[in-house]
This record gives structure tokens, sequence and C-alpha cells, in this order.
């Protein structure tokens, strides 16, 4: 009696949540679908069924949604990279015991107290593209420093400009990864390391053959945030460089197509396929994680 | 000998990436400090020959009414989603009831989702409840929207306290809200740091909401910082003034809590 009015207090109290996101995120998502198939475009609501006319346009009929697609690709492939190469390296570091450790693990996760909006509008005089006698930003510190090989017009760079973009996003989320990494070390018993020197491995082969497999969960980890941070990229594009069609992603797309053009069917539909590819990311993940800690 | 040298030739790359890190930090130090007679993007890595307030000034007469709108929905955003998350991750975890755990799970995938798949259906609803355009429906989905993750940090907080402390008090007749008043909010203080600073920063860094959900005169600071960036009038340096005034707030509350910043971020990773 008591047990079973106690988990009924609990169900009440959880639940104004239950229902929020019950509306906000699984209601919100459905509707958002049902506009996906319809015909809306303009500012009044228009739910004419129009099938899958929306995602068959996108998918095989929209040059803009190809750009959007390679755009994403280029970006994450760079960003999760870039991320995880400096993240561990830094972690290695840090994880040597080195005088002013504290202080380099706090400067490299500076950046993630600042909005991408910040970061986005610094480096978009950092990586100003202007060259000649206009050269500005981290050009003009190449010219200066005889590094002029290294001179190069960033984002308005033709096709590849979607590239320069993971540079602010790199330094932005590389002290991340970091400390997930040093969290995966430190958890490292340090017996293990013992062992391996007792038998006679050099420090790189410790970490070739012991401490980097046993990384893989953190990297695996990291990989799915990061992966889904960059699939949604969209704040840090906007301030860095505005809208411009050379790097779009899809999530500019679904804003731009929806709220300037009032095309609400499409953006709605662009907003079920990026749902769609973080949904395919996160769902194993979140199912693996939890059922990991359910057996602990 | 060599192990020693060794172990200076680690610094040599950890100095190369700090100047990674603090490129940024120095061109927006420095040019925000310059008087306008200095400035001039020819001139951008110079030092600036004194103090000068003068792109501050500017910045600050853009940006003020912005950084307060900021202010004003920040701080009920994390004090209201904090509360929330505190209610819900005892409930989850100490006091759970049939089918909680299929409720945790369905309720942490929202943090993941992009917000583009929910955007149309928000605008559409605040229209309707006629709180678009104002701070109080940005509050509002600020709230909803980071129930997830402040339920997961406090789930993981109290799943970590001793089950035996709840039995006790239930056998002493205590019911579930004394519980929770009397035995584990008490000791919820480090957790309520940690998720109030996270969402402190959350929601001071958030862009989309903010831009599709209000008119410009309750734009909070970093659809004003951008705006400003994308105008053709405003001057450069008075741009890095500008992101210097939107970045201090959270960058003040990581330098003197970074420690409790830091495991709100891991948290996010489900790594509680």
């Amino acid at each position: 009696m008591r047990i079973k009015r106690d988990a009924l207090l609990g169900f009440l109290m959880v639940l104004p949540s239950i229902i929020a996101i019950g509306i906000f995120v699984y209601g919100f998502i459905g509707w958002t679908g049902r506009v996906s198939l319809s015909n809306w475009v303009g500012l009044l609501p228009n739910y004419e069924w129009a099938g899958l006319k929306n995602y068959t346009n996108l998918l095989f009929n929209d040059p803009r949604f190809m750009v959007d697609i390679r755009n994403t690709v280029i970006f994450t492939v760079l960003f999760v990279l870039g991320c995880l190469i400096l993240g561990l390296f830094l972690a290695v570091l840090l994880d040597q015991g080195l005088r002013g450790e504290a202080f380099f693990r706090s400067l490299f996760l500076f950046p993630m107290a600042i909005s991408f909006i910040v970061t986005g509008v610094v480096w978009r005089w950092l990586m100003n593209p202007a060259q000649g006698s206009r050269i500005s930003g981290l050009n003009l510190l190449f010219d200066r420093i005889g590094l002029d090989s290294l001179i190069n017009s960033w984002h308005a760079t033709p096709t590849w400009g979607i590239a320069a973009i993971a540079i602010p996003a790199i330094w932005q989320m590389s002290g991340y990864t970091m400390a997930l990494y040093l969290g995966g070390l430190r958890a490292i018993p340090d017996d293990l390391r013992e062992a391996a020197r007792v038998d006679g491995a050099s420090e790189v082969e410790i970490y070739r053959h012991v401490i980097l497999p046993l990384l893989r969960p953190v990297t695996l980890s990291a990989m799915i945030i990061l992966g889904h941070i960059s699939l949604k990229v969209f704040d840090l594009i906007i301030a860095v460089a505005g809208k411009q069609l050379a790097l779009d992603v899809p999530a500019i797309y679904m804003w731009t197509t929806t709220f300037d053009g009032q095309f609400y069917g499409r953006g709605a539909a662009i907003a079920m396929l990026l749902l769609l590819s973080v949904a395919i990311l996160v769902i194993p993940y979140l199912y693996y994680t939890i059922r990991t800690e359910a057996e602990l | 000998m060599s192990l020693r040298l060794n172990r200076l030739l680690l610094y040599l790359p950890l100095i190369v990436i700090t100047l990674f890190f603090l490129l940024p930090l120095y061109v927006v130090v420095v040019t925000s400090f310059k008087s306008f007679d200095e400035v001039s993007l020819q001139r951008m890595w110079q030092l600036p020959s004194g103090i000068n307030f003068d792109n501050f000034r500017l910045a600050w007469e853009q940006l003020a009414p912005h950084l307060w709108n900021s202010i004003k929905l920040v701080v009920p955003a994390a004090l209201l989603s904090s509360a929330l998350g505190s209610l819900n991750g005892f409930v989850l975890a100490k006091w759970k009831f049939p089918g909680a755990d299929i409720v945790f799970p369905a309720l942490l995938f929202g943090m993941f989702i992009p917000y583009q798949a929910v955007l149309i259906p928000l605008v559409q609803f605040m229209r309707t409840i006629d709180l678009y355009g104002g701070l109080p429906g940005l509050i509002l989905t600020h709230v909803i929207y980071g129930i997830p993750i402040t339920t997961l940090t406090f789930r993981n907080f109290y799943a970590a306290i001793p089950s035996e402390l709840i039995e006790a008090a239930r056998i002493d007749g205590a019911g579930m809200l004394q519980t929770y008043w009397n035995i584990l909010l008490p000791i919820s203080i480090p957790a309520f740091v940690v998720v109030l600073i996270w969402q402190f920063t959350a929601a001071w860094n958030d862009f989309l909401f903010a831009v599709v959900l209000t008119n410009p005169s309750n734009w909070p600071i970093t659809v004003a910082l951008n705006n400003m960036a994308g105008s053709q009038i405003i001057q450069w340096n008075v741009q890095m003034a500008g992101a210097f005034l939107a970045a201090l707030p959270t960058l003040l509350v990581y330098i003197f809590l970074g420690r409790y910043f830091l495991r709100g971020m891991l948290a996010g990773a489900l790594k509680g």
C-alpha cells in the first residue's frame, strides 16, 4: 500500500516534466513531421497533404541540399578528426605530470565557456580573406613572420571554404575532447603501466599497445558527441560568414528557407532529415550507455 | 640528463598550441583597448599605445540593453530548470516508479535533438499562447529544453548517495517531499552549483532559439552581437569590444568556478 502510494507520488512529481518533454520534444517532432508532408508555403499554415514530395525534391532535385550534404561531410570529418587528434595529444601531454598542468588545462578549456557567436565574430576578423594591400588578420601575421605560403582565402576559398570553419570549431571544442581523454587516462590503473614497464616496454610502446586500446570507449563517446554537434553546426558559420550559399549546411538551409522564404514544408523536411541523422548517431549510444550503467 | 631534456621538449608543442588558443584572445583584448586613431586592420597585431575605452563605450551603447535582456532571461531560466532537474533527478534515482527506466532515456533524448526539428511548432505554439517575441516565451523554452541535462546531472549526483539514507528516513515515516527536503536538498548544493552554472552558460550562449523567438528589442546579447557583426557601419574594433562584453559574464564564471563548470560539461557526455 505504502509502496504504491510512494510510486504514485514519485510519478506525479516527474509528471510535469514528462508532459513538457512529451509536448515540446515528441509532440513537436510529430508536428514538424506532419508539416514536412504538407504543401505549406507562406505565412498561413497549410496542411494540405503533399506526400513525400518535399523529401524527394531535397534529395533528388535540389543542388543546394547537395552542397549542404557535401559541406557537412567535409566539416564533420575535419572537425571530429581535428578535435580527436588535438584533444588526445593535449591529454597525453598533460598526463606527463608537467609543471603548470592545471593552468594549461584551464586554458585549453576556456573556449567552452564562450558562445559560438563570440568565437565566430572574432575568427571572422582573424580569417579575413583580404590579401595584397588590404591584408589583415592571420594572413597579415603570416606575412610578417615570413610564412607567406600559409596565406590563403580561408572560408572564401572556392569549394573548400567550409574547411576553414573547422578551425574555430576545433579551437572551441578540442579542450573538451582533451577533458574527456584526461578522464579516460586517469581511470587507467598505474599498475598496468608499471607491469608493461617491467616487461621492458618503452613509453611509446606503452601508449600504443596498452593505453590507446583502453581509450577506445572514450574515443567512441567523443566521436558521437562531436559528430552530433557537427551535424547541428549553425551559429558558428552564421557568425563567421553570414548566410552564404557556399558555406550552407542543413541547419542554416532549414532556418533561411523556413523563416526568410516561408517554405515551411521544405524547412520541416530538412529538419526531419537532420533529426534522423542525429538520431542514428545518438540512440544506439544512449541505449548502450544506459544499459552498461544498469549492469554495474 | 636526456630525461630532463625530453621533458623540456614536451613544452615545445604545448607552447605552440597555447599560442593557437591565445591568439583570438590577444586580438580581442589588444583591439578593444586601442583608441580610434590607432585602429587599423594593418596594425591589428600591435599593442595599443595606452589604455583607451572608446571601443567599449561605443559597444556598450549598442549592447547594454541586450546584455540586460540576457540577464533577465538567464537567471529565471537557470533557476527554474535546475529546480525541475533536482526533483526529477531525485525521483528517478531514489524514488522510482514503474516505468521510470523508460522515462529517463526518453527525457534524455531531448538534449541531443537538433532544435530545428521543433522550431516551426514552437513558433506557432508561442504565437498561439501569445508569448512570441518577448522574453517570457524564450525563458519557457530554455526551461523546458533544459530539463534533460539538469535531470541527468542531478540523477547521477543522487544515484551516488547511499540508499540506506533514504530507507532510514522512510522507516521513520518521512514522506517523499520530506525526504527530499530534509535529506537530499541540504547535500545538493554542489550539484546545484554545477547545474546552475551550466544552464547559465547554455542560455547565455544560445543563439538559435533567441533569433527565432524574440523581436529586436528583446534580443539577448548573442543575437545583438551577431547583428552588429553583420552590419557594414559598425567598425571591427567595436565588434571586438562587443565580443569581449558578450563573453565576459560566462568567462568570469569559468575563471572563478571552473571546477564546477568542468563537471557540468562532462555530465553532458553521460559520464556523471
